[in-house]
């Protein structure tokens, strides 16, 4: 037993599965405000943290300008999505939509690698120092960073939800769009709306991993971490998709402590998560807390 | 005040889904200030009609004049800008949310600060704003009783008092107009009874002018000061409750044909 690293990886999935949170929160956002099922969240954080990267190394921005410039980016990105790409599907039948965002997924895909090439660029450094200690433990100062910006995005979409207009006229589209209408909610202001700050948020995430990894085409693979932390907290719960994140984080880190020491099977790390979901769903089909009823995927 | 130009003026509409003709070439005008409702058989094409003036439909051919602007082609939310509120005919309040934001929802076009002056809550005015909106939707609270309630979950509600709550959300929107789709159906004589004096009350304190689709026959010969009949999608009649209610082709709408009457004679 090796405690020290049993606390580290603890930590770690803590951080992780913020960000895994914050993911799967804006992937909620969508669904809950458009039910749409987003199969290229994963690609919101590639685009975001490649068009950071740009910023930074072609441009030689300094961090915080290339990384506001990047989020007005994505702020424009997810509307034209939502106009050009989806606004024209409304109305036709689920598996038409999931299907072009699967497209959509592959088609920002292949770009990425078309214009950035296909190997892991590394960030600029950002901060000076690369690790900080926190209580004994070793930690990268950029995670620690991602944790305090997980926290205000969390925090920001709860105030957004409970006490904005436009928050408040997102939960009444959620809830019934021809009522919200006679009420003077434009509905696809709100489509588009939930799309922008989603793909806003996703890049922030996306940004965060690129500095800490590197970016390459592997970052999309958060959009698919996204769906256990989703299905978890429950596909239309906005607090699940955040508990639910930490838990596959925490999972996640776990299974690798326990492969490590015990098991040695190797990439424990990354199928944890999936048998977590299986046994979720065994037990509770609707997730932690999403209503029932609720289309499946 | 020009008495004479109507606030609502519906010129030959026609609403046709396939070969379903739910309305035929209806014609109608709401003056400013009149409870003016809509009887009919059921099927008769009434909440079609409304869903025609609140934006929900499109008419296949006519148009609709709200305070002598063409709104047929304007969505139903630029029609909620514009000062077209509206009540379903099957409850449709937001169940998770409070009462209190129910109503909220209704001040959406109202509402000026957006998302950065939200942000700025204490310095961008977001702050003396909400309290203004919040003053008047506690107005609306009082005047239609469910203070009781105000912080209660919509859902919880028992059925007559979320009837009044989705009225209290219409209103919020400040309405020149409320379109009121069967605001009694299913409630008992009390609570009717309560709900016909708010429709009053409204449309004479408050000025507003009302459009009301209700089957309570004693309650639309009590309160509307003109009634339209519609059957079938045609509309067979128009004018005062009593010169409706004796009007042959109305009776024969809801009676069937008068037995009185004697058969035309086979040629």
């Amino acid at each position: 037993m090796d405690l020290t690293l049993l606390l580290q990886l603890t930590l770690n999935g803590l951080i992780v599965g913020a960000l895994y949170g914050v993911v799967a929160m804006s992937f909620v956002l969508i669904y809950k405000a458009s039910q749409v099922v987003n199969f290229a969240q994963g690609e919101f954080l590639l685009v975001g943290a490649w068009v950071c990267w740009w910023f930074l190394t072609e441009w030689q921005l300094p961090f915080y300008a290339g990384f506001i410039f990047t989020l007005l980016f994505m702020m424009l990105f997810g509307l034209v999505l939502q106009m050009v790409v989806l606004r024209p599907l409304i109305g036709e039948p689920v598996i038409s939509v999931i299907m072009a965002t699967i497209g959509l997924g592959i088609f920002f895909q292949a770009l990425m690698k078309w214009i950035f090439g296909v190997f892991a660029k590394p960030f600029p450094p950002i901060f000076e120092t690369e690790q900080v200690r926190v209580l004994g433990l070793e930690v990268q100062t950029v995670y620690l960073a991602s944790l305090g910006v997980s926290l205000l995005i969390m925090a920001g979409f709860g105030w957004f939800f409970k006490a904005s207009k436009h928050g408040l006229a997102m939960r009444a589209t959620a809830f019934d769009q021809q009522v919200a209408q006679s009420l003077g909610v434009s509905v696809p202001k709100v489509f588009a709306m939930s799309w922008a700050i989603s793909a806003v948020v996703s890049a922030v995430a996306g940004v965060v991993v690129g500095v800490v990894n590197g970016v390459s085409s592997a970052l999309s693979f958060y959009g698919i971490k996204v769906f256990p932390a989703v299905i978890l907290g429950g596909l239309d719960s906005i607090l699940g998709a955040v508990l639910g994140g930490v838990i596959v984080g925490l999972l996640e880190n776990w299974a690798h402590y326990i492969d490590s020491q015990w098991l040695n099977w190797g990439n424990m790390f990354q199928i944890a998560p999936f048998y977590g979901l299986v046994l979720i769903l065994l037990i509770k089909p609707y997730g932690l807390f999403g209503t029932r009823n609720i289309e499946r995927v | 005040m020009a008495e004479e130009s109507p606030i609502l003026a519906v010129e030959g509409v026609s609403l046709r889904f396939g070969g379903v003709r739910a309305l035929t070439d209806v014609s109608f005008t709401v003056r400013p200030g009149e409870i003016f409702s809509i009887i009919g058989p059921n099927g008769a094409g009434k909440t079609s009609m409304v869903n025609c003036v609140s934006g929900r439909y499109r008419p296949t051919e006519g148009v609709v004049r709200f305070g002598g602007q063409d709104i047929t082609r304007l969505g139903p939310n630029r029609r909620a800008g514009l000062g077209i509120g509206r009540t379903f005919q099957n409850l449709a309040l937001f169940g998770h949310m409070s009462v209190l934001d129910n109503i909220m929802v209704g001040r959406h076009h109202l509402l000026k600060a957006g998302f950065l002056r939200g942000m700025l809550y204490w310095i961008g005015g977001a702050q003396t704003e909400e309290l203004a909106h919040r003053r008047e939707v506690e107005e609306i609270i009082d005047f239609l009783e469910i203070q009781p309630v105000r912080k209660a979950i919509a859902g919880t509600l028992p059925y007559g008092l979320r009837k009044r709550v989705e009225l209290a959300r219409a209103i919020a929107l400040k309405p020149r107009l409320i379109l009121l789709d069967e605001p009694m159906a299913g409630m008992n004589l009390e609570e009717k009874e309560d709900m016909a004096r708010f429709i009053t009350d409204l449309n004479e304190e408050w000025g507003m002018t009302v459009l009301m689709i209700e089957h309570d026959m004693g309650v639309v010969m009590d309160i509307s000061h003109r009634v339209m009949v519609l059957d079938f999608g045609r509309k067979i009649a128009e004018g005062s409750p009593e010169a409706v209610m004796a009007h042959p082709e109305v009776k024969r709408a809801y009676l069937g044909k008068d037995l009185a009457e004697p058969e035309p004679a086979a040629a």
